[in-house]
């Protein structure tokens, strides 16, 4: 019986092709419409965790000025050596403490140049960014104290520099200095943001401080809290340090940013989950106009076929067949129409995510769901216009024109 | 599923038809119509009958009335025996599903589906399984002659072809009573003589009752017993003339 009636659903639906595709098209945009932006939202964040992931784990950037919170310009002094020391001996939960200093400056070597970001560091600060060394060493001990002249290349800046040769050993041209390579690090790619994170050099901190610069003032600080310590609590700790040692009076603004990474992870993924919902949202509405166009077209068709109604209710259909038949055939074009959508959902997410070079990531549940909501909707909205078929009188009926 | 109580044991005896000062009455106060007014009437087991009267004498009413579309105002209606007044549309729909075969001037075939699955509809509904079901509406089917057109569209039959499937598809049940309303209205003479043929061979070969409404008295003349209607009452009754 219920095979029958769905044979006869189908064979319904066929027999109005366009009208049925048609009819369809409102589930087919709302279901693709959800599958395509949680697909998207899923992949997005996930990207976002992963790249925030990538600057290194557990870290915590400060920065002279304000930062975005606050609208006043007012020049920030930079931090001093002092200060990052100050952070690493006092602030609890530390791990390491890289203070840095950065100038833009032409790289040269033999007729190959590069414009690129150089870096004064110390060793803590490869451990901090998460850089892993693809050839060489460290920088020595002599050599950061003493301000020597050896340097670490980033793997863009190797590639542009060197292409497949070695660089290990060569000496270069950094501003106005001479420069030996003593490593060479492992790309790392772009960041969150889009930036090359391979495209600098880095040396040591006093080098560039003395030889780049010729000042003593160190501009970001990088920390990394313990894996077992929140980061939310070291980020609170060295604020409070520095405010104390930039003399700052409660109830003042900081002139100094710090800045939680995995803080601002959650952040983003919070927003990208708020824009999912609401994305979601919309989608539902579109939904429920596709089940108020199968609702109009079920009407119309009940109108169309009352004669043929009359003739079932004659022949022995009860009403609940009626019923059944009707509602049967609202659900199969909404189903339908799930199915549909959910096709076209995972294609347009597919694509999108290839395009935006996010993971592509499905999800069973969020499919279901879709599929179990169109259906729902035909019963829904298929059950006023079934039950008007239902009620037909088959005298009336069977005398409709 | 409930079946009709109603058993072939307790329908031999009483007559198929009987209605008892039977009135159906439509509207309310002044603008009361009597469609049927009083109306005592008994068809036998194994009687073709014509029912004849002009638009408003209250036919179409009284085969409303016996096919257990209607229902009574007052008096009763008895079908093989059972009072239809007191019963409910679902039961009614069960009562014809089992017992009544409809036949329409229209022949009210469903579009672009095939003469075989036409004539299985009333077995869907009576749950009968797909095999069975094929089966005997093919049986059927070559019972009016229809067997070598059991996948035909009603649209690629003649009128007399679709008319022969719509019997088929009233026969497939071996119902106990057959109501044709002006079964043969829309066909040409030659095939309304075929027709009317089936008719009489079903009913002196298979002792199906049959209830056929038609204005036509030369199709009357085909029936064994002829019903005038008028003004909702039984005017006349006899053999054709």
């Amino acid at each position: 019986m219920i095979l029958a009636t769905l044979l006869m659903a189908l064979r319904e639906l066929r027999r109005n092709t366009l009208r049925s595709l048609l009819t369809m098209l409102g589930i087919v945009i709302g279901v693709s419409a959800v599958i395509a932006l949680v697909n998207i939202g899923e992949g997005a964040t996930a990207r976002v965790k992963a790249d925030i992931g990538k600057l290194g784990d557990n870290l915590l950037i400060v920065r002279p000025g304000a930062g975005r919170r606050s609208m006043s310009f007012t020049p920030a002094p930079p931090f001093k050596l002092a200060d990052a020391e100050a952070i690493g001996r006092e602030v609890s939960g530390v791990s390491e403490v890289a203070p840095t200093a950065g100038s833009q400056q032409l790289v040269v070597w033999g007729n190959q140049n590069r414009q690129t970001t150089i870096m004064g560091v110390n060793n803590a600060y490869l451990d901090v960014r998460g850089y892993a060394l693809d050839q060489g060493r460290r920088f020595a001990a002599s050599e950061l104290s003493a301000g020597g002249a050896a340097c670490l290349l980033g793997a863009t800046v190797k590639n542009t520099l060197f292409g497949q040769r070695d660089a290990l050993g060569q000496s270069l041209r950094v501003g106005k200095i001479s420069c030996l390579v003593v490593g060479v690090l492992v790309a790392k790619g772009e960041s969150g943001i889009g930036q090359d994170q391979d495209d600098m050099v880095l040396m040591p901190l006093r080098t560039v401080q003395r030889r780049l610069l010729g000042t003593n003032d160190v501009s970001t600080v990088f920390l990394s809290a313990r894996k077992d310590r929140s980061t939310q609590s070291v980020g609170q700790q060295t604020e409070a340090l520095l405010r104390q040692r930039r003399g700052i009076q409660p109830g003042q603004e900081s002139d100094f940013s710090v800045r939680d990474m995995q803080e601002v992870a959650d952040t983003m993924s919070q927003a990208t989950g708020t824009l999912t919902a609401l994305l979601g949202a919309i989608a539902a509405v579109s939904l429920l106009v596709g089940g108020i166009g199968i609702m109009n077209i079920m009407l119309v068709n009940v109108t169309e076929r009352t004669r043929e109604i009359g003739v079932r209710l004659a022949i022995g259909a009860l009403a609940s067949d009626v019923l059944f038949q009707f509602l049967l055939e609202a659900v199969v074009l909404s189903a339908f129409g799930g199915v549909l959508g959910i096709g076209l959902g995972l294609g347009l997410s597919w694509s999108v995510t290839r395009a935006l070079d996010v993971p592509f990531l499905i999800q069973p549940p969020i499919l279901l769901l879709a599929f179990g909501f169109s259906a729902a909707v035909g019963v829904l909205f298929g059950f006023l216009p079934a039950r008007k078929a239902a009620s037909l009188n088959p005298i009336e009926a069977l005398r409709h024109e | 599923m409930t079946e009709p109580a109603l058993s072939p044991s307790v329908s031999s005896t009483p007559a198929v038809v009987e209605f008892r000062q039977l009135c159906k009455v439509y509207g309310m106060g002044d603008a009361e119509v009597r469609a049927l007014d009083g109306v005592d009437l008994r068809i036998e087991r194994g009687q073709f009958v014509a029912i004849m009267g002009a638009s408003g004498s209250g036919k179409s009413t009284a085969m409303n009335v016996i096919g257990c579309l209607d229902t009574p105002s007052s008096g009763d209606y008895l079908f093989s025996g059972v009072s239809v007044g007191g019963l409910d549309p679902d039961q009614r729909a069960r009562l014809r599903r089992h017992y009544i075969g409809f036949i329409f001037q229209g022949f009210n075939l469903l579009a672009k589906t095939s003469a075989i699955e036409n004539v299985e509809l009333p077995l869907v509904y009576r749950r009968v399984p797909k095999r069975e079901r094929t089966e005997r509406a093919r049986i059927a089917l070559e019972s009016v002659g229809l067997g070598a057109r059991l996948r035909h569209a009603p649209s690629e039959l003649s009128g007399g072809q679709q008319q022969r499937v719509a019997i088929a598809r009233a026969l497939v049940t071996e119902p106990a009573l057959l109501l044709a309303d002006e079964p043969t209205g829309n066909l040409d003479s030659t095939t309304k003589r075929e027709i009317m043929q089936l008719l009489i061979r079903l009913n002196t070969e298979r002792g199906i009752s049959i209830a056929m409404v038609t204005h036509e008295p030369d199709m009357a003349e085909y029936a064994g017993r002829v019903i005038q209607f008028r003004d909702g009452r039984v005017l006349s009754e006899g053999t054709p003339a």
